[in-house]
């Protein structure tokens, strides 16, 4: 299998070769474009436009088809994303606790509209899907790691803890 | 860890007998004792790692690190009171935990015999209740789904095995007939818990009766309704249920491969249900020749992407197929063609968790609890304005006021029960006129909600019933798949019109008009979403038609929710600190220091950020 090698960061090679070590295992099985593309989003980020092209050829797939799939599922971007991924939940039980205020306070603080990035590239913000932990409501994720009980007010504090966490590149909470 | 093949039922027992000995629960001897501390993705988020550290640091330095051991469960159930744990042989319950509490918990109650009371439960009159079996949360709930959550530790198959794990698998590989399971199926009466209701031994039989060399068994964890989250804690309590009750399932219908569908907003439900393939797969619980019978199983996790309509079956199996999460029309129904056009029988997580219990202790156990039509138990999941929000299981038929006050402690602040909305949005609401009727799944359809998954939202007088209605229709409409004109279209419209109700520019003309659209979307969309979408909107206007006129006629919203029809305003409490004024986006917010301030009503975007700020309790919201 040929594919383009110009323009190419040694990270971008790197990952390329890592999806490739993955496709090499499915690509026999039915059903193998799905885990695929969540294998590139997983390694770059986002589902670049180079990965879906790969993937297509590899899978034998038209790219018509695999552009129907990316599009169709939420969790599946084309553009980049920040390195924090913030999911403000509008699941019902945040929403009756206020989840809609909290996730103003994060369009106002980072200036965003919901799927957009900074221009940093630290944080997307995105209105999640709810996280099935009503118990805490109103719960946000940002990345992996669940906040409960997001107040309006603690947005600040939220958005500043990434942000010097960022400086320092220490562990996170 | 090493798991030995188990290849009979008398290793099996070996197994479980020695692990029963050594079961954490009971302490691994006379002068051990357990630390049950639940390690579910609630009391994960509320911070339970970081008391695990404390608490293992105070046992280290008070000489207690060789007798007493912590133990990572599943949840146990009172999510919103987590970090919680559960010490000794008698059962003591903790909860609201913090690593400042760590080293009081270990000189007091692990050295000392002293119960901790501050950190107990509270009863009545705010009465420490610090034994387990003693807390009306605890003792009101049946726990089947839930048997093995928060008793056991998750991950361990020994753990499983000790609780009666694959002892309903290895008796019907051993001594029933794939009917012979279909029917104890039938006798217990279950009914799909995904929502819906069919009864579970008509799909199997179905599945059954379809011949066809290659068959799938396939398990619905794509738990989408937001507010339902029992499914989460099977796969994270106790996901070794899943996989025996997916293997009792393939043996009756005859299959041979199963598939899990997790939705990817559950990453630890996904690798705890990994590690329990792994390990039934390494002692032969999956895989070839099952406990050396001739029955081969074995089971793959897909990983959703996102897409509500996915819970939906036939665009569940399409998105295993790998291509858009759209549904198929039926027929052909997925019992005759599914996965890949074989023969498929899909059932979701709560479902499975009742079956290795009703196989190993019989079908007519399992019917002796519930109604006359809806037998067992069925998870809910209580969130919103009430005192203990978290999971229960309830005998199905037991009242609703039961399960809102004397289980979860009734409303919070001590405000008004309104409703509770169930079946998220597919479902409707519940008024307080209903509160003592049973919960059974014809019952509910007759008051216009659905059982649905479970999910039960108490909302008090500050949830307005039509902005109810609108968020769960911008939900329905964001999720339409399009594929099917009256989901995609009729869901748009009708969020259009409940949008214009909420902002008091709507006509009577219109209600009529989203009535008549409701109907419309019911009858004649393509699967269970569109079908059900307008749900939300039916049972509103059922219970609480007047709020939608009072939106309309006197453009006023009772619970001061709709931004359109709120006012704010300055009282006589305010001291002139300016603060409003400050944060006031609009600058509508106009006064002199140390003076009363006013609102330009004309300019006011009612975002309420003045009501936000202010310390004085000065900004009315009307």
């Amino acid at each position: 299998m040929t594919m383009d090698t110009n323009e190419r960061t040694s990270t971008e090679l790197e990952q390329l070769a890592t999806l490739n070590a993955m496709l090499a295992r499915t690509s026999r099985e039915e059903g193998g474009l799905i885990p695929a593309l969540q294998t590139a989003q997983n390694l770059f980020g986002y589902v670049p436009h180079f990965a879906l092209e790969h993937i297509s050829t590899s899978l034998r797939i038209p790219m018509a088809t695999v552009y129907g799939v990316v599009t169709f599922y939420h969790f599946f971007s084309m553009q980049p994303r920040g390195k924090y991924t913030i999911r403000i939940c509008l699941g019902t039980a945040c929403y009756v606790l206020g989840a809609q205020a909290v996730l103003d306070a994060f369009r106002e603080q980072l200036d965003l509209e919901v799927g957009g990035t900074t221009p940093d590239q630290l944080f997307t913000l995105e209105a999640g899907r709810c996280f099935g932990a009503c118990g805490l409501a109103p719960v946000i994720m940002v990345n992996d790691v669940i906040h409960q009980r997001v107040r309006p007010e603690a947005v600040a504090g939220l958005i500043q803890h990434y942000r010097e966490a960022e400086q320092h590149e220490g562990e996170l909470v | 860890m090493n798991i030995e093949r188990i290849a009979s039922i008398s290793t099996l027992e070996n197994i479980r007998d020695k692990a029963r000995a050594s079961s954490p629960e009971n302490g691994k001897s006379e002068e051990q004792e357990a630390v049950l501390l639940c390690a579910g993705g609630g009391c994960i988020a509320s911070g339970a790692y970081a008391f695990k550290e404390a608490l293992q640091s105070a046992l280290n330095s008070q000489g207690l690190a060789d007798k007493v051991t912590i133990i990572e469960t599943g949840c146990l159930g009172p999510c919103a009171q987590g970090p919680v744990c559960v010490i000794g042989r008698d059962k003591t319950y903790y909860q609201g935990l913090q690593p400042t509490d760590a080293e009081e918990l270990v000189s007091s109650h692990l050295k000392g015999n002293q119960i901790v009371e501050r950190l107990t439960w509270k009863g009545e009159g705010e009465k420490p209740v610090p034994v387990l079996a003693d807390i009306e949360f605890f003792k009101r709930q049946t726990k089947i789904v839930l048997r093995n959550c928060g008793r056991i530790v998750p991950t361990s198959l020994q753990d499983y095995i000790a609780h009666d794990g694959y002892a309903g698998l290895a008796k019907a590989l051993t001594s029933m007939t794939p009917e012979q399971v279909i029917d104890e199926v039938r006798i217990s009466g279950l009914r799909g818990r995904g929502g819906a209701g069919f009864p579970t031994h008509i799909k199997w039989t179905f599945t059954r009766n379809s011949e066809d060399p290659q068959k799938y068994i396939l398990c619905n964890a794509d738990e989408g309704d937001p507010g339902a989250y029992m499914d989460r804690s099977v796969l994270e309590g106790d996901p070794h249920s899943i996989v025996e009750g997916m293997a009792l399932g393939a043996y009756a219908i005859g299959s041979s491969k199963g598939y899990v569908y997790v939705r990817a907003e559950y990453p630890l439900a996904i690798e705890r249900l990994q590690i329990a393939i792994d390990a039934a797969r390494q002692a032969g619980l999956l895989g070839k020749r099952i406990l050396d019978t001739d029955f081969c199983f074995d089971v793959e996790i897909r990983m959703g992407s996102g897409a509500f309509v996915c819970g939906e079956e036939t665009a569940l199996i399409n998105s295993i197929e790998g291509k858009r999460g759209e549904p198929r029309p039926r027929p052909p129904f997925p019992a005759v063609k599914g996965l890949w056009q074989k023969p498929s029988c899909l059932n979701n997580v709560e479902t499975f968790a009742n079956i290795p219990a009703i196989i190993h202790r019989g079908g007519a156990w399992y019917a002796g609890m519930g109604t006359e039509k809806s037998k067992g138990t069925k998870v809910f999941a209580l969130a919103g304005a009430i005192n203990v929000s978290g999971l229960v299981e309830v005998p199905i038929g037991a009242k609703l006021r039961e399960i809102i006050y004397d289980i979860g402690g009734g409303i919070k602040g001590g405000g008004v029960f309104k409703a509770a909305q169930m079946g998220g949005p597919s479902g409707g609401c519940i008024p307080a006129a209903h509160l003592d009727v049973g919960l059974d799944y014809e019952t509910l359809q007759s008051l216009g909600a659905i059982m649905g998954s479970g999910g039960m939202i108490v909302m008090d007088e500050h949830s307005c019933m039509v902005d109810v209605a609108r968020f769960f229709l911008e939900f329905t409409q964001d999720e339409s798949c399009g594929k099917c004109v009256p989901c995609r279209e009729g869901t748009k419209r009708m969020q259009a019109i409940l949008t214009k109700i909420c902002a008091g520019e709507a006509s009577m003309e219109d209600l009529d008009l989203l009535e008549d659209l409701a109907s419309t979307v019911k009858s004649t969309s393509l699967c269970g979403l569109g079908q059900t979408a307008p749900n939300p909107v039916l049972s509103t206007l059922m219970h609480f038609r007047d709020e939608y006129v009072e939106h309309i006629t006197d453009r006023k919203c009772r619970a001061h929710v709709c931004p359109a029809l709120v006012q704010f305003n300055i009282n006589d409490n305010c001291t002139g600190c300016t603060l409003c004024a400050r944060r006031c986006p609009v600058q509508a917010i106009s006064g002199e220091k140390k003076e009363k301030h006013v609102i330009d009503q004309s300019l006011c975007i009612k975002c309420g950020a003045c009501l936000l700020a202010c310390k004085f309790e000065a900004v009315d919201k009307q």
